[in-house]
């Protein structure tokens, strides 16, 4: 929805700095965004400045540095810092991508780290994730038949078919690609998104899904899969290098296919 | 996003689901593509036609009596606001927020459009059959 002017509170301020140990040689400014909605005060950033000699390569290395030594009111989500869990999905850089797989070398001079953009703030780095849940849940993400499974329990599916899922299956759901498209931003109440469309195309292309037909009849409409207008930011911002964009340019092109 | 009031005690799915699908949306999407696509040789054949009558080769006139002329004339004009309204139709949706601003902004570029391109139309067959 566009607003032209930020509602009350909304404005973005200076907050404290913490400066490095003292005898700290090697170090780099993080520039982090805090908004605590309990408080009722505008969100703020905040300076600390990293010891970089006794920290991590990656900027959750140094977020959980300066949330273990600190500062520990920072909130952030995180969990398997490998890059398989999607849990530190933030925009660092200016860029949407997961905090564990973003070097602190890679990042040009102050690391300005913020949540992931246009989603309400629950607190600090953690974005209230509700609805985009709950439009991954109205795709009905899972297997779908009316043939009872075969006697031996599984649904064989050939080499060939199983390839087609191959740049869908990997996508761990940190919603970095959402979050990165304007047209999420201005319509992500009924517009789906490039994460949860990616989803439905995972299940539209599986050859034991049965209600393929179905799926499709679900996003044939204006708002929840035509806003894509291949602005491509999806598939730039993908921490695990995968093609939104594609994926819903493949559904456009199956609905061509079965009109005519 | 506009759903997040706290006065709103519906559950997230049912949120998310919304009125469910409007079944429409394939044929405007492709119409916007076949119409971009027919708009390069129509716009390659009216640059160059404006070239030669503008050039003084060419009387106007004589020009638009040719029937091959009158028609990509009009198909031109046709096919060119067609793309332009199914256009900004898209635009709109994208930026107005609410349905009644929406749909009012929506017929009037309808109006506006269709309404010029018929006009142009009319005077086209007018110099092309009076003449």
């Amino acid at each position: 929805m566009v607003e032209f002017a930020l509602p009350k509170n909304s404005k973005v301020q200076t907050g404290k700095h913490f400066p490095a140990p003292a005898g700290a040689k090697n170090t780099r400014k993080f520039k982090v965004y805090r908004y605590d909605p309990d408080t009722g005060a505008n969100p703020r950033t905040d300076t600390y400045d990293v010891d970089m000699d006794t920290c991590g390569p990656m900027v959750l290395d140094a977020l959980l540095k300066i949330k273990d030594e600190v500062d520990s009111t920072l909130a952030l989500r995180r969990s398997c810092r490998e890059g398989i869990c999607g849990s530190c999905a933030m925009n660092i850089d200016g860029g949407n991508t997961l905090a564990c797989l973003k070097p602190i070398e890679e990042c040009k001079g102050e690391v300005k780290v913020y949540p992931l953009p246009h989603m309400p703030v629950v607190k600090d780095l953690v974005p209230d994730l509700t609805h985009i849940y709950a439009q991954l849940t109205s795709i009905e993400p899972w297997l779908k038949t009316d043939t009872p499974a075969p006697a031996s329990g599984e649904r064989l599916q050939s080499p060939e078919e199983r390839e087609k899922l191959d740049g869908l299956w990997e996508c761990i759901l940190c919603f970095c690609c959402s979050t990165s498209c304007p047209s999420y931003w201005w319509n992500g109440d009924r517009y789906l998104g490039p994460a949860v469309l990616l989803q439905a195309a995972r299940w539209i292309n599986d050859s034991r899904d049965e209600a393929t037909g179905e799926r499709l009849d679900a996003l044939e409409d204006p708002f929840k899969l035509y806003r894509c207008h291949t602005i491509m930011n999806c598939t730039n911002t993908c921490p695990k290098g995968l093609n939104p964009a594609k994926a819903i340019g493949d559904i456009k092109m199956k609905m061509l296919e079965r009109a005519g | 996003m506009s759903n997040s009031s706290a006065t709103n005690l519906r559950s997230p799915l049912g949120r998310a689901r919304g009125l469910g699908s409007a079944k429409e949306g394939l044929h405007h999407w492709w119409a916007q593509r076949i119409t971009a696509v027919a708009m390069v040789p129509l716009t390659l054949w009216f640059v160059y036609s404006v070239a030669s009558l503008a050039s003084g080769r060419m009387d106007f006139d004589l020009w638009l009596l040719s029937p091959i002329n009158a028609a990509a004339l009009v198909l031109f004009i046709v096919v060119g606001v067609h793309h332009g309204v199914i256009g900004l139709q898209v635009v709109l949706e994208d930026y107005v927020p609410t349905h009644l601003a929406r749909t009012v902004s929506i017929l009037l570029v309808k109006l506006i459009g269709y309404g010029l391109a018929t006009v142009a139309v009319i005077s086209t067959l007018i110099v092309t059959l009076g003449g």
